[in-house]
Parts: C-alpha cells; sequence; structure tokens
C-alpha cells in the first residue's frame, strides 16, 4: 500500500469469549491482579523453557484442528441423501437451526440431538439456516453452498466467519434474500465488499460488527452499493462524536424479527 | 552519604547482571551485536518478503527441529527502497502460466489462513487488511482470443473466474463504459489486496520466533573455490562454491566473513549485482558459464487520487486492456493506480523520483476513457517502486544455479513476487532441504532456462 508507515495497529478482535484453554489465559481480557500474574508466569516460562513454549503452540494448534474437525463436510451423506439433506445435517450437527421449504424449524436439543426425519425427503431444498453461534468456517461454507434454494441465511455472532467467508457466498447470489451477520467479530468493510453479488439480497443486517472501523460510512456504502436491499446496521449518526450517555442508547441497534 | 544514589546503582547492577546471564549480550572485550555470527548454514541475501519467505520455510520444513541456522542479510532495516512495501498488494491468479496460478493459490491460502502459519504465542493475530474483491481484465478486440484460452487453463488449475460481455459488465458495475471492451474476466474468489508491510512484519516476528537471524549488511563479495570437472562429451566445466559471504556494516569499513554452506539469492531488484559478485556470468556469451542472471531493477510509478463520484465499494482490482489498472483504496473514495510503460519509455532507475507528468500522459487518459467518473479527480500522492523485472520472459527465477552450485534464486518475478512468495519461498525450501521440488513444479523456472533459450512467457503482466 502506501509507502512504509509507522507501527501497524495489528487490530485483535476478541475471539475467545471464554478464558477456557491457555490461549484463553493469555488473552486477559479483563486483567485482573491474579490472571496477570499467571498469564506473566506462563509467559515467563515459555520465553525461558522451550518445552513450555513447544507445549503452548500445541495446545494452540489443537484448538484449530478442533474448529477444522467441526467443519468437516458430510460426504456420505451427500452421496445418499443429496445436497440438502447434507447441507442441513451439517448444521444441525453445528447447533444450528434448519427450515425447510413448507415444513417447521428444526432444531437441536439441549443435549444436542435432532431428528433425522428430514432424510426420508431428500428432494425438498432447505429455505433457511440458522447458524448463529456455531463454529462455522470458510471450509463449512462447502456444506452451504450447495444449497442453491436458500433464501434466508442467519450468521450472527459466528467467531471464525470472516471476509474470506463472505467472499464465498456468491453461488447463493440467485435465490439468497435475507442475511444477517450482526456481531461477528471478524467481519470488516473488506468483506462486506463482497456481498454485492448477492442482487438478490432484500434484507442485510450488518449491525454489531466490531472489527469494521467506521460503521455509519460502511453503511451508507453499503446501501449504496445493494439499492434493492435493507439494510439493518448501526446508526449513521454513530461515527460522530457523541456523549458517553447518548452513545450508549445508539448501540442498541434494531433487532429483525 | 555513600548510597545516595541508591536506584542508579541498583539499576546498573540489574544491567550487568542480565548481561553476562543466558541470553544476555556479555563479551569480555565489547559489543559485537551487531555483527553477525561467524558461521551459519544458509545465508539468505535480502530480507524482503522473498527472503523472508525463504527463511520461515526452511524454518519450518527443517528436521530435526533447530537443525538449520539461517542468516538474513539486508541491507535497508528501514525498507525504504523495498519492492514489498512500496507494491500495491494485489494476489490475482489470472495468470497465462499454470505454474503461476497455482503459486497463487497456494498463497491466497496461505494468507487467509495467515494466523495459522505465523502464530506467535502471546502476540496479538496478524491482521493483512484483504480485501476480497477480485480482479476484472478487460481486453480489446485483439486480446480476447487470448484472454478466453487463459481463463480456461485458469478454471483447470481451480481458480474461480469468469468471463463477462460488455453487456454484463455495463450491468454489474454500472461505472464502467464498455466501449472497446470485447471481453473481461472476472476474478470471483481467490483473489483481491492486502497490506504487504503486515505480511513483512508477520514473517519477520515468526522467523524471528523460530530463531532465525537477522543481520543489517551489505554483501560485498563471495569467497568461492573452483573445481574443474569434465562432462561427458569432453568439455571442460568450472563449479564453483561459495565458501564465505562477506556482510559489511553500514557506515563502517568493518565486515565480518560469515561461513555459510548455501546461499540464497533473494535481493530483489538487485539480485544482478549479488549475483555478479558470485561469479554468475562470467564467462565467454553463449556458454552457460557466460549466461548472466537477467534481472534488473525497472521503475514503476503509483498514484492515489481521489474522486468524489468514483466507483463505489464493489470496486474491483480493474486492469483495462491499455495496461493502466486502478483499485479501490480505503473508503473514501481513494483509488491507487498507475500504468506500465513501454521499453522505450522506461524511466531511469537510478532513483525512486515519481514523474507526475507521467499520470497526466499515460495513465488518466486511459483511465478516464475507461470510468467517466474519473474525467474529475485530484492527485493525493504518488511514490515509486522497482520491479525485479526479469528481461527474458517476466518471470521467476527458482532453484540452484547449474555452475555456481550452492547459490539458489528466489527472484525476478517482475511485479508479481509479492503475490507468490509464500508459495515461493515454499518451493526453494523443498529444494535445499530435498533437493527436488515436492508440491509445486517450478522445474519450468530454473536457472538454465536462459541458456537454453526456453522461454516462460507470461502474457498477464501489469
Amino acid at each position: 500500500m502506501v509507502a512504509p508507515r509507522a507501527p501497524l495497529h495489528l487490530m485483535a478482535p476478541v475471539w475467545n469469549r471464554g478464558t477456557r484453554g491457555i490461549r484463553g489465559l493469555s488473552k486477559a481480557v479483563a486483567p485482573e491482579g491474579s490472571q496477570r500474574k499467571e498469564r506473566s508466569l506462563l509467559q515467563f516460562l515459555a520465553d525461558h523453557f522451550y518445552d513450555v513454549q513447544a507445549l503452548r503452540e500445541y495446545l494452540l494448534r489443537k484448538q484449530v484442528l478442533k474448529v477444522h474437525q467441526k467443519n468437516r463436510p458430510f460426504t456420505h451423506i451427500k452421496e445418499h441423501f443429496g445436497p440438502h439433506a447434507a447441507g442441513a445435517y451439517f448444521i444441525l450437527k453445528q447447533g444450528g437451526a434448519v427450515r425447510f421449504q413448507g415444513k417447521e424449524w428444526i432444531r437441536p436439543n439441549a443435549r444436542g440431538r435432532f431428528s433425522l426425519d428430514f432424510l426420508t425427503f431428500p428432494a425438498v431444498p432447505v429455505e433457511a439456516v440458522d447458524a448463529s453461534g456455531s463454529a462455522i468456517n470458510y471450509h463449512g461454507l462447502d456444506s452451504l453452498l450447495t444449497l442453491k434454494e436458500l433464501q434466508s441465511l442467519w450468521l450472527r455472532h459466528c467467531p471464525h466467519v470472516d471476509d474470506w467467508c463472505l467472499s464465498r457466498l456468491h453461488p447463493l447470489a440467485n435465490s439468497l434474500q435475507e442475511l444477517s451477520l450482526a456481531g461477528c467479530p471478524r467481519i470488516s468493510e473488506r468483506g462486506l465488499a463482497c456481498l454485492h453479488h448477492l442482487q438478490n439480497l432484500r434484507r442485510l443486517d450488518i449491525s454489531d460488527l466490531p472489527a469494521v472501523s467506521n460503521p455509519g460510512l460502511t453503511q451508507i456504502l453499503v446501501e449504496e452499493m445493494l439499492p434493492n436491499c435493507e439494510v439493518l446496521g448501526t446508526d449513521w449518526t454513530q461515527g460522530l462524536g457523541l456523549g458517553p450517555e447518548e452513545q450508549s442508547q445508539d448501540t442498541a441497534s434494531p433487532v429483525p424479527a | 552519604m555513600p548510597f545516595s544514589d541508591w536506584n542508579g546503582k541498583m539499576s546498573e547492577i540489574k544491567k550487568k547482571i542480565q548481561s553476562f546471564l543466558p541470553g544476555g549480550a556479555w563479551t569480555q572485550l565489547h559489543d559485537t551485536s551487531y555483527l553477525p555470527p561467524e558461521h551459519s548454514d544458509v545465508v539468505i541475501v535480502g530480507g524482503g518478503v522473498m527472503g523472508l519467505s525463504v527463511a520461515y520455510w526452511l524454518k519450518r520444513l527443517e528436521k530435526p527441529r533447530g537443525a538449520i541456522r539461517v542468516l538474513v542479510v539486508e541491507r535497508d532495516h528501514t525498507y525504504s527502497q523495498a519492492s514489498t512495501v512500496l507494491s500495491v498488494g494485489g494476489i490475482r491468479q489470472q495468470f497465462s502460466v499454470p505454474e503461476n496460478i497455482q503459486l497463487s493459490l497456494f498463497s491466497f491460502d496461505f494468507l487467509r489462513n495467515i494466523n495459522e502459519y505465523l502464530a506467535v504465542v502471546d502476540d496479538p493475530p496478524l491482521d493483512i487488511q484483504f480485501n476480497p474483491s477480485g480482479y476484472l481484465l478487460l481486453a480489446s478486440e485483439k486480446g480476447a482470443a487470448v484472454l478466453e484460452s487463459n481463463v480456461r487453463v485458469q478454471r483447470q488449475e481451480g481458480a474461480k473466474v469468469c468471463l463477462m460481455s460488455p453487456e454484463q459488465l455495463r450491468n454489474k458495475f454500472p461505472w464502467i463504459n464498455p466501449e472497446g471492451v470485447a471481453l473481461a474476466s472476472y476474478g470471483m474468489e481467490h483473489e483481491g489486496w492486502f497490506d504487504p508491510w503486515s505480511l513483512l512484519q508477520g514473517l519477520r516476528r515468526k522467523a524471528q520466533s523460530m530463531g532465525v537471524l537477522f543481520c543489517q549488511g551489505e554483501v560485498t563479495r563471495f569467497v568461492s573455490s573452483s573445481s574443474h570437472v569434465e562432462t561427458p562429451s569432453g568439455e571442460e566445466v568450472t563449479l564453483k562454491r561459495v565458501h564465505e559471504v562477506h556482510v559489511k556494516i553500514d557506515h563502517s569499513l568493518e565486515y565480518q566473513p560469515v561461513e555459510c554452506a548455501i546461499v540464497i539469492n533473494a535481493a530483489g531488484a538487485w539480485s544482478g549485482q549479488i549475483a555478479e559478485l558470485a561469479g554468475v556470468g562470467k564467462g565467454p556469451p553463449g556458454t552457460l558459464q557466460g549466461t548472466k542472471l537477467p534481472v534488473e531493477p525497472r521503475k514503476r510509478y503509483v498514484y492515489l487520487w481521489n474522486c468524489p463520484q468514483g466507483p463505489g465499494l464493489e470496486t474491483p482490482f480493474v486492469i483495462d486492456a491499455s495496461g493502466a489498472y486502478f483499485r479501490r483504496e480505503g473508503l473514501g473514495n481513494n483509488y491507487l493506480g498507475g500504468c506500465s510503460p513501454t521499453e522505450e519509455e522506461e524511466p531511469d532507475p537510478e532513483n525512486l523520483e515519481v514523474d507526475h507528468e507521467f499520470f497526466q500522459d499515460k495513465v488518466w487518459p486511459p483511465l478516464a476513457q475507461r470510468v467517466p467518473a474519473f474525467e474529475s479527480l485530484k492527485v493525493r500522492s504518488a511514490w515509486a517502486g522497482y520491479y525485479d523485472y526479469n528481461t527474458f520472459d517476466q518471470n521467476g527465477v527458482v532453484g540452484p544455479h547449474p555452475l555456481v552450485v550452492n547459490m539458489y534464486f528466489a527472484t525476478g518475478f517482475s511485479g508479481h513476487g509479492l503475490q507468490q512468495a509464500p508459495a515461493v519461498g515454499r518451493a526453494v525450501a523443498e529444494m535445499v532441504l530435498h533437493g527436488n521440488f515436492q508440491t509445486i513444479n517450478l522445474r519450468p523456472f530454473l536457472f538454465n532456462r536462459f541458456h537454453l533459450g526456453e522461454k516462460v512467457q507470461e502474457h498477464n503482466i501489469i
């Protein structure tokens, strides 16, 4: 880009909201006294002993592998029951919800189990997918992109959905009418630029995206990019200088029905 | 009182103790921490994205862990003239040579998973500010057939590129004037642009954490030994082996001879000079010994302008049929662009001064014709950078030299080095560690082709 500039502010979005695992400890979201001491002890050990450093790296890699494992495709279901059933099974396995054309929403219960009735009607397309809060990532989208008649996709608060994932959504351009990306920590305005392929989109929710640098300006640009679409985002006045009490009122973004 | 300056004395004592604990810089005589080590297994000349990528992959693919000592020698620690940071930062698969497409696909994968590859414990994750907006190549009547065959090759290799007619172009991007365009190819995925400085910093940080040593200095001499070998056909060939690299420290006559086993030439625009130092090309012209490394610096200008009525958020990286290109920069209606000059108009690569006339004469007219909104714009700034231009066929040189047996090249990419750096780094590391290319076959890019005359011509060079 422009000629070399001073230390780049590496945006460190808060991925792991929990403090499970060593990686969570190292990213002390609210550094209290004892957490900080634990972190610096671990850091001290890792700086001085190769074994501890290797152990931490190994645990880091394991976490990444876990996410990959969750996003594996179910090819045997796809072969036997077709792409719609495979996509539905994938989403239900992640903890999301699926609605087939003409049917009710299917959700897994509190223990993660769901009925396999949908395997009996493999030709019925999936119309709506709610993958909010799931660990779906770039590879996991493989299973979704075969759902050619998907009309509504909700990816709220998905920690691994990022700009690259958005660039993959163009095969759904013919059918997708509603898309919700609210609360995804890794999506920025650069990924939103890829949404112009989705010309049939009528409702887009881009509220509460912490990685977007200019929410108000981004919303205006996205509205210009998708003229037929209703864009729900933050209030455009949020970027202007507001007092703290006014700001807290504005961040309550409208929740789509 | 004797201990009135207790705090000052304590901090001095602490400094002395820290300096002789392991990891401190304690020498009995004087501080030599600015000098490179006396021995290193691999010396990489050039600390840009290519050199750092080779260093990273060498440390990543080595068996066992910690086996290889790598030293990266970079002359300019501010990277003020390095091609990497002055680059426009695009990555595309729309090439005509299949190997280029594969290199770029892997590099895209690398960038996408950069935080898995380059994660350092306790450091914040990298954000390379990737814009996955794709590339749009426009072709006139003349170039339409070539474009179509290129797209076929690209799709075969796995790139997601689609062809568009002028009508479709007008529908998709209403700000384009498709007059004169016969065909367009649009890369929908795996293409875009990013911030090369973050990639460089990320590679450097990770390489440092893996134990790669960095030195700021200039390579001034190679000490090598020769041996004469007779080929089966009776010719005598001189094989050279580099034993020492002399690294001269800035602003001083002091140099450090670094004994090494392998030298990697990743010096970018100056690779030709480094190769000459090593004795590449010293011989009668027309022979393998007399074949020089045909990489020279070429200056290219990049201009940043503001156009309030310009194309919006969906703007891809547009490359016009005339060779002029532009892309969106940020959210404020700013655009970056430029154009490669013809052979006759090549500017003098002596310095990095910008020629603003070039924008008025050669860049603005074709862009204003293609995007009518650009008729009114205001240039905000401009800079110039070097291409490590391969005058032979504008494609990279990768792999060992046939005669200087322990010098490996990773240079000559003529403007698309940044987007292929991760994959080329891996290829060179495989060549060094295993002796052959294992993942992507880059045999067409070996040095031999300059002597044999086998051009791997890349048509889509901007």
